[in-house]
């Protein structure tokens, strides 16, 4: 019997042959991640249970990212930066991406993409449900808290109990008024925000090789919201191409065995499939697009680690250029790098910044921003009962801020296109 | 034993419901700020759902830190969403001690056990519809079944299973120290 990609990559981690479903194991973790609403915390809690002046185990494998509440007033949001800062200067942090200097990178899952930490084989953790995304390069990445971060801190270490592996495949050619988004929204419409619970779901098919890293990076991103433990799809070259790009680091790639057991199986023609939404207030009620046409909105956000990345700028981009937005749209880079790009991409000699400021769209600085509500004054963040389509992962109450607002999740495609109608609308009505 | 009143909310509750993202900017360490966990605690879930079947029951009392709740009886899926664990903590500072509900999303329920914050039960049948906010219950952690002594109903819970030595140890450090995983 075969291992899957999951089970061989942690076998690997804690010097064993191999693993089987529920195995509780230790692993060695190749990558820590935090930010600046987890890390403070963690920073306590390593430092109750390892002592004060205490060394982390491996000062090349911390990553801090801030990212969550920066452009913001907030006097108790600051004060967590300052201890991110202070900490990275005492244990002499090469990986601190500290906010205000050209080193700030914002959304930490796409800026460990962008710097090069996501490489194939490895064990990846980081005090972020969202960590999964880092799964889309062929690594086993998951979500942990402040607890487990701390112990990972003082010792490289954490146990693992072995998910079972659900395979989604997808077949097909892509239309192109459909994005990663759609698919991934379809399949935790089709088994539930706990349908994945405890579980790996595995990405594979022709269709999703055929996709670029940062759309991969979207399937994989929202295996939480299946209440999966990781999300993963195997390397391939465009994996290969990305993470040249960005390090030099070594790095094995890993694939699973033929005759591996999956959980189940799941198959997709993506030829056959539609815009979808997830409707007001779970990531799972998702329904076509069409059955929520016309619905009146007040808000359209694009941004967060899950759509907020160059290609989601340009699907965007290239419904709005030359036109005017009739809603209150906010869009908000996932990362500094994100930024510099969308002033430097063109369309038809436009940038994609300027498109945007030209339709009349309130543009943010690299953040969560209001994926997540916040700080009273982040950029973009629901309040009272409006009605919000959102690129991002969440639409529980009150996640983006207001828990009497109404958040629809979409598409980069149908968010732009509902931006210029002020209504929801399908992206295959203006996709020209 | 857990002896105290149950307070009942849905299937789905989410971090966010749990503990609103806007208040994790306080310290879960210093004292003045820490308290805020327990007075924002399940301040998220809408108003119609605080404390089923009436509604309208916040979880903390306005202006109080502490809940009069030693137990949340949940649905399906508690604690979904995020990875902050914080969710847990402010549960724990509210001075509640257990959760029963019929399942979990997997991050809170590590960091319940991890961090040793509260005790995550699973129950065998559905309570939200037979269990109402305000009962009097009590739950035997060894047997694992729940008493509600305002009706005088038994129910048996899950097994605690692998995490039941972690929750014994007091988290995971101190687990990690007994199997000599770590030294210090």
């Amino acid at each position: 019997m075969g291992q899957t990609l999951t089970e061989k990559i942690l076998a690997q981690h804690a010097g064993r042959e191999r693993v089987a479903p529920g195995d509780n194991i230790w692993v060695d973790v190749d990558i820590l991640m935090t930010h600046d609403v987890c890390g403070p915390p963690t920073i306590d809690i390593f430092k109750r249970e390892f002592g004060e002046n205490a060394k982390v185990w491996d000062q090349n494998k911390l990553v801090i990212l801030p990212d969550h509440y920066i452009f913001t007033e907030d006097p108790h949001a600051r004060r967590n930066i300052e201890l991110l800062r202070a900490f990275a200067a005492q244990h002499d942090l090469q990986h601190y991406y500290d906010v205000g200097t050209s080193r700030y990178k914002g959304v930490c899952h796409v800026a460990l993409a962008e710097e090069g930490f996501n490489r194939p084989g490895n064990v990846l953790f980081g005090t972020d449900s969202h960590t999964c995304t880092s799964g889309a390069f062929g690594l086993f990445s998951t979500g942990v808290g402040n607890t487990d971060a701390a112990l990972i801190m003082g010792t490289g270490k954490i146990w693992v109990k072995v998910p079972e592996t659900m395979r989604f495949v997808f077949e097909g050619e892509l239309p192109p008024y459909l994005m990663a988004k759609d698919l991934i929204l379809a399949v935790i419409g089709e088994i539930g925000t706990d349908g994945g619970t405890y579980r790996t779901l595995e990405f594979d098919g022709g269709a999703v090789y055929d996709l670029s890293m940062q759309e991969r990076m979207t399937l994989t991103n929202m295996a939480i919201e299946a209440g999966g433990k990781n999300g993963i799809i195997a390397p391939d070259q465009v994996t290969f191409d990305f993470v040249r790009a960005r390090t030099d680091a070594p790095f094995q790639a890993v694939y699973g065995d033929a005759d591996a057991r999956f959980h189940s199986e799941y198959v997709f023609d993506v030829s056959q499939m539609v815009p979808v939404v997830a409707k007001p207030h779970s990531p799972d009620n998702k329904a076509p697009v069409t059955e929520v046409v016309g619905t009146r909105l007040d808000k359209c956000y694009i941004g967060s680690c899950t759509g907020g990345k160059l290609e989601d700028f340009e699907a965007a981009a290239r419904i709005l250029k030359g036109l005017e937005v009739k809603v209150a749209t906010y869009v908000v880079p996932a990362s500094t790098e994100v930024q510099r790009r969308m002033k430097e991409v063109t369309i038809d000699g436009q940038t994609l910044w300027d498109i945007f400021e030209s339709a009349g769209c309130m543009m943010g600085h690299a953040s969560c921003g209001a994926c997540l509500g916040g700080p009273i004054d982040t950029f973009g963040r629901a309040v009272g009962t409006e009605v919000v389509i959102s690129t991002t992962n969440r639409n529980y109450p009150g996640r983006m801020g207001s828990k009497m607002s109404a958040v629809y999740l979409a598409s980069p495609l149908t968010v732009a296109a509902s931006a210029l109608n002020g209504v929801i609308t399908d992206p295959r009505e203006v996709l020209v | 034993m857990i002896r105290g009143k149950a307070y009942v909310v849905g299937d789905a509750i989410d971090t966010d419901q749990i503990i609103p993202a806007a208040h994790l900017v306080y310290s879960l360490t210093i004292p003045e700020e820490r308290k805020m966990y327990g007075r924002y605690a399940l301040s998220g879930v809408p108003a119609d759902q605080q404390g089923l079947p009436k509604g309208g029951q916040p979880f903390t009392a306005e202006d109080s830190f502490e809940s009069e709740y030693k137990v949340i009886i949940g649905g399906s899926n508690f604690g979904c969403g995020s990875s902050r664990e914080h969710a847990p903590f402010a549960i724990a500072e509210a001075g509640c001690e257990a959760v029963v509900a019929e399942s979990y999303a997997r991050i809170f329920y590590r960091n319940s056990v991890d961090g040793g914050f509260v005790v995550p039960f699973e129950t065998r049948v559905p309570l939200t519809e037979r269990i109402r906010t305000g009962d009097e219950v009590e739950i035997d952690t060894v047997r694992s079944t729940l008493h509600n002594h305002t009706t005088g109903e038994d129910f048996l819970l899950n097994p605690l299973g692998d995490v039941a030595d972690i929750l014994k140890a007091g988290n995971v450090f101190e687990y990690a120290r007994q199997k000599g995983l770590i030294s210090t």
